[in-house]
């Protein structure tokens, strides 16, 4: 585990009688772009939970820059999802009523800053990820595709660590969902951001440095990277 | 270089057919054919000048191409080559006819998984080592789609999805893999 930002010890974690991990080890590194995949329920979303502190494990621990999740207040552990880590889902994390834009300033709105200030960053990062033109649409007017890709920049525009990415192409097709993926190991890559890629296809997982594979609540780990 | 061999995404292209593919737009001499050729089709391993007039002898033979005037030079007098009417024939129907599905992996790696399990090996642990190989072979040609142009994203596509149908098959084979174990040592 040695340089790594963010490790998963012994993670064991059940819902009523459903084991959904059962003794996962993980790790990545700063910068790093790492795909989990595994089949439908084989805990792969659970993990990803559990090691943003979304979910807190029953046994194991979660460590993210020397700081375990589990001792930390709610408060804390809270403002680190906010600053620290990012999320971009399939889809639904955009606020339709708001334009593109204002869905990329709203994380850092929230976080205190000024309307000028916030906007101007999201046009930035809605730039970056090739979608500038989509800053005055409400995002039921704009694609897939698009939508995605403005996800991405409202995860990125706090400057996370990590970015924690489900399935992020899954309701797309092949050519938009490349171009998501394309821009957003790019661009993740040249700010150092680290992405935990949880997939189940492994076109998607070919954008990453190095996969795990999640079976039955247990991770193989690729043997002959 | 890539961990799968680009030669062999071309390799399944006709170096013939090609070269008559070429021809159809305009005549063409030896060399212009060769770099033509490069550049549409190959990557890592050009044609060598060898194949491209050992084609052409061939398709001179079987009447597919013909010479169509000679530059005197300072070097060897210069052929342009042209297509004829059954080169456009033979190679509308070469266009045309779909070409044969292959089975790419899933027989040896059955035979391997069924040895794995009579031999009371792991087999998980054989499919695993070919789902690693594979997803290297991915990323490696994704990296090279990404940085190259139109035609890289093409060919590195048709490798790619050729190599996701073999991961799909090795993962619901992995998920099989105790029914499969139960009818092997049935048998």
């Amino acid at each position: 585990m040695t340089g790594a930002l963010l490790a998963a010890v012994e993670l064991h974690k059940s819902f009523g009688s459903t084991r959904a991990l059962a003794g996962v080890s993980f790790s990545i590194a700063a910068g790093e772009v790492v795909a989990v995949m595994g089949p439908s329920g084989s805990g792969k979303s659970t993990l990803l939970h559990c090691l943003s502190g979304i979910l807190a494990p029953d046994e194991g621990t979660v460590t993210y820059d020397g700081h375990e999740l589990g001792r930390l207040p709610d408060a804390q552990r809270s403002l680190l999802r906010r600053t620290d880590f990012g999320f971009v889902f399939q889809f639904g994390q955009l606020v339709p009523e708001l334009t593109c834009l204002e869905n990329v300033a709203l994380p850092l709105r929230l976080a205190g800053a000024k309307r000028k200030i916030a906007e101007l960053a999201a046009v930035e990062w809605l730039e970056r990820l090739g979608v500038a033109d989509t800053a005055r649409k409400r995002p039921p007017d704009t694609s897939g595709g698009q939508s995605q890709r403005v996800a991405v920049a409202r995860a990125l525009v706090t400057g996370p660590k990590v970015l924690f990415a489900d399935e992020p192409t899954g309701a797309l097709d092949s050519l938009s969902g490349e171009r998501v993926l394309k821009a957003m190991t790019d661009v993740a890559r040249a700010s150092g951001t680290a992405i935990v890629l949880v997939t189940h296809e492994s076109r998607v997982a070919a954008y990453a440095d190095r996969e795990v594979v999640v079976r039955d609540g247990r991770i193989r780990v690729s043997e002959w990277q | 270089m890539l961990g799968i061999d680009t030669e062999c995404i071309v390799g399944v292209m006709s170096v013939k057919h090609a070269l008559l593919g070429l021809l159809e737009s305009q005549s063409r001499h030896g060399y212009e054919l060769k770099h033509s050729y490069d550049e549409y089709f190959t990557q890592d391993k050009p044609l060598n000048y060898g194949q491209v007039y050992s084609t052409l002898a061939r398709l001179l033979r079987g009447g597919l191409v013909e010479e169509s005037g000679v530059e005197a030079g300072a070097g060897p007098d210069r052929k342009r080559y042209a297509i004829t009417e059954a080169g456009v024939t033979d190679l509308a129907n070469w266009l045309t006819k779909p070409e044969e599905p292959a089975v790419y992996l899933q027989n040896t790696m059955y035979v391997k998984v069924v040895l794995a399990l009579l031999s009371g090996r792991e087999a998980t642990a054989v499919l695993d080592a070919q789902r690693t190989t594979h997803l290297r072979a991915m990323r490696e040609l994704t990296q090279r789609k990404n940085e190259g142009d139109l035609t890289d994203a093409l060919i590195c596509d048709h490798a790619l999805f050729h190599l996701d149908a073999d991961l799909r098959w090795l993962e619901l084979t992995a998920s099989r893999l105790d029914e499969l174990a139960e009818r092997v040592r049935a048998s």
